[in-house]
């Protein structure tokens, strides 16, 4: 071997020191393929074919069966469960306290969304008014991450439709927002700092230059998304006309969010049923009249800027005082005060090993979240922990639309469909 | 703060009925109980009324949509929050409605007794009421009459059991690991 080596050629050289053997050329192998199967079915037969639950354009776990006749889907039938961790059975088991950390869980990609929505619910119950300052935190907290769920619809529903670069701008401005979040809440995701009774602590320094900040970035880009897809004629052509429903059809199959308001209808809790201090900032409610896939991208993408807008408003007018009610039954002491005072040293363990009595009762609270009305059906038996906690997750029956918005279109389609619904699968499976 | 509902006054167990389309329901449904539950109109209906009250509700007080289907399960409360004049069971279905052109929220709920947990189906008024409803018989248990398609949603078809009742506790299937010994 090693007298075959002796050359001058450097690259004979180097490949021998790379492989101790010299070059070597791979040989193209014959390979026998053997075919098999039947015809082809005839044409007036069906297929069905089975979509997910590992299919990238499937957002996660979300199976579909599909009857096809050729390139036609014929039916839809969502398969869902595979992300199904009993959440709702788990929220029976933790106190009131601990129930934040559990629904945050549901949907990860608007977790505060979640998180509000409980914390009003056990509020309600125990008839619980929180102070401004935790009014208006919660509310530029729940629109900072309705742009981070938009921002990262619009990089998915960019992937799903082939336009690559949207992924990585979507989610270039998407990290800006988290990591705003992060300074803010200390967490990028499944944050757990919406609490009932207010918030888990107070905006650090420098929190108002450092949000214009992102405002103005996410600004930036999405006017960037706009040049890019709403001037290019193939996005336009691929999701125009496509999975089209109206507002009857939406109505009627409890759809909420950016899918009802694509049909024409200017449904929004925010505006409809004012929470938080929705009632004292200026946005628009955002709709159009089609009901394609188109306009559902572009309110998602008008709502970043509304959200935008409401987020300004929100450092503007930043109310001062306590982030949190200053109950000491649901209110933790401050940390400085348990190394004083037996008395909040009780409170602190008690609050932390037992949680709070909340009295017997039930209560639907809903509000809007990226996705459309989220709600918590809480039932209280008198104990720290609830009787029955419900989360009424929008993706669950907005998933329902896609037979709707499928059936007589093409296969191809049905990813844009699924990637319009932009159902979140932790929601939908809890 | 908070208050997302849109109902006029509290009405504490007085005749009058404060919310006008919770009387005209019970006007018209004279075994529907009223409550004020925190500020929402919540209406104690009976089960064989379940479909015939929501078609009231859709039809002619112009409720168009049915925001949500869920059950509660009693077994195990240490107080329940009782209502003069329902009888308590051990299963409870929830229905939350929502009117767009009245901007008004409605809560219906029936008792459903242990032994024969059967409810009408609403698929027929309100379609988006398949997936809540598959839940419900999927985790409780409660069998929706003449839904189209009443299998299991959340768990495997062959699952035992519902998860959601009390009596079905956590941990009831152990966790089994490789090389696990197993209990001794």
């Amino acid at each position: 071997m090693s007298e075959e080596i002796l050359t001058t050629d450097p690259e004979q050289i180097r490949l021998a020191h790379q492989t101790g053997e010299g070059a070597q050329e791979l040989k193209p192998q014959a390979r026998d393929v053997v075919l098999t199967g039947g015809l082809w079915p005839e044409d007036d037969a069906t297929t069905i074919i089975n979509m997910g639950p590992q299919h990238p354009s499937t957002h996660g776990v979300l199976r579909i069966m599909l009857e096809l006749d050729g390139e036609t889907v014929l039916r839809v039938k969502p398969v869902v469960g595979y992300l199904h961790t009993g959440m709702e059975k788990t929220g029976e088991e933790l106190t009131y306290v601990q129930g934040a950390t559990n629904v945050t869980r549901m949907d990860y990609v608007s977790p505060l969304s979640n998180e509000l929505v409980w914390s009003l619910a056990v509020e309600k119950l125990l008839g619980v008014e929180v102070p401004p300052r935790a009014v208006w935190m919660r509310m530029m907290l729940v629109e900072l991450n309705r742009m981070a769920s938009h921002l990262l619809f619009q990089a998915t529903n960019g992937m799903d439709m082939a336009a690559l670069s949207m992924m990585i701008y979507g989610w270039r401005e998407r990290e800006e927002v988290l990591r705003l979040i992060e300074m803010i809440t200390g967490l990028r995701m499944n944050n757990n700092f919406i609490r009932p009774s207010g918030v888990a602590a107070d905006l650090p320094a420098g929190w108002d230059s450092e949000t214009l900040k992102v405002c103005d970035l996410v600004e930036a880009g999405v006017q960037e998304y706009s040049t890019l897809l709403n001037e290019n004629p193939i996005w336009i052509e691929r999701l125009s006309g496509v999975g089209v429903i109206n507002t009857e059809q939406a109505l009627g199959l409890g759809i909420t969010g950016p899918i009802l308001r694509s049909t024409g209808f200017a449904w929004d809790l925010r505006k409809a049923q004012p929470y938080l201090a929705y009632d004292e900032v200026d946005f628009d409610v955002i709709y159009t009249q089609n009901g394609d896939c188109y306009d559902r991208f572009s309110i998602r993408l008008y709502e970043i800027l509304e959200s935008i807008k409401i987020v300004r408003q929100c450092v503007e007018k930043m109310p001062t005082g306590d982030y949190r009610t200053q109950d000491p039954k649901i209110t933790p002491p401050p940390r400085t005060r348990i190394n004083e005072s037996m008395e909040a040293l009780i409170h602190h363990f008690k609050l932390f090993t037992e949680g709070f009595r909340v009295p017997a009762g039930e209560t639907y609270v809903a509000i809007e979240s990226p996705r459309g009305e989220i709600g918590c059906y809480l039932t209280a038996d008198g104990t720290a922990k609830p009787a029955r906690m419900h989360i009424r997750g929008p993706s669950f029956y907005n998933l329902q639309s896609l037979s709707t918005m499928a059936e007589g279109s093409l296969v191809a389609d049905t990813v844009a469909v699924i990637s319009s619904i932009d159902p979140i699968l932790g929601e939908v499976d809890r | 703060m908070a208050d997302n509902e849109i109902t006029d006054a509290p009405a504490p167990a007085a005749p009058v009925i404060a919310d006008e389309i919770a009387a005209a329901v019970v006007e018209k449904f004279p075994a529907a109980i009223f409550n004020d539950s925190h500020g929402q109109s919540v209406l104690y209906v009976e089960r064989s009324d379940w479909h015939a009250i929501a078609e009231f509700l859709r039809n002619e007080q112009r409720f168009t949509q049915c925001m949500d289907v869920t059950a509660v399960d009693h077994l195990v409360d240490e107080t329940r929050l009782v209502i003069a004049g329902v009888t308590p069971e051990r299963f409870e279905v929830v229905a939350n409605f929502l009117s767009h052109p009245r901007n008004r929220r409605l809560r219906i709920i029936a008792q459903v007794p242990e032994t024969d947990t059967e409810i009408a189906s609403l698929t027929d008024l309100y379609p988006g009421t398949n997936f809540p409803e598959r839940e419900t018989f999927d985790l409780f248990g409660i069998t929706f009459l003449s839904h189209p398609d009443l299998t299991r949603i959340l768990l495997p078809d062959e699952w035992v059991g519902y998860p959601l009742r009390k009596d079905d506790a956590i941990a009831r299937i152990p966790v089994t690991f490789k090389g696990d010994p197993g209990p001794q």
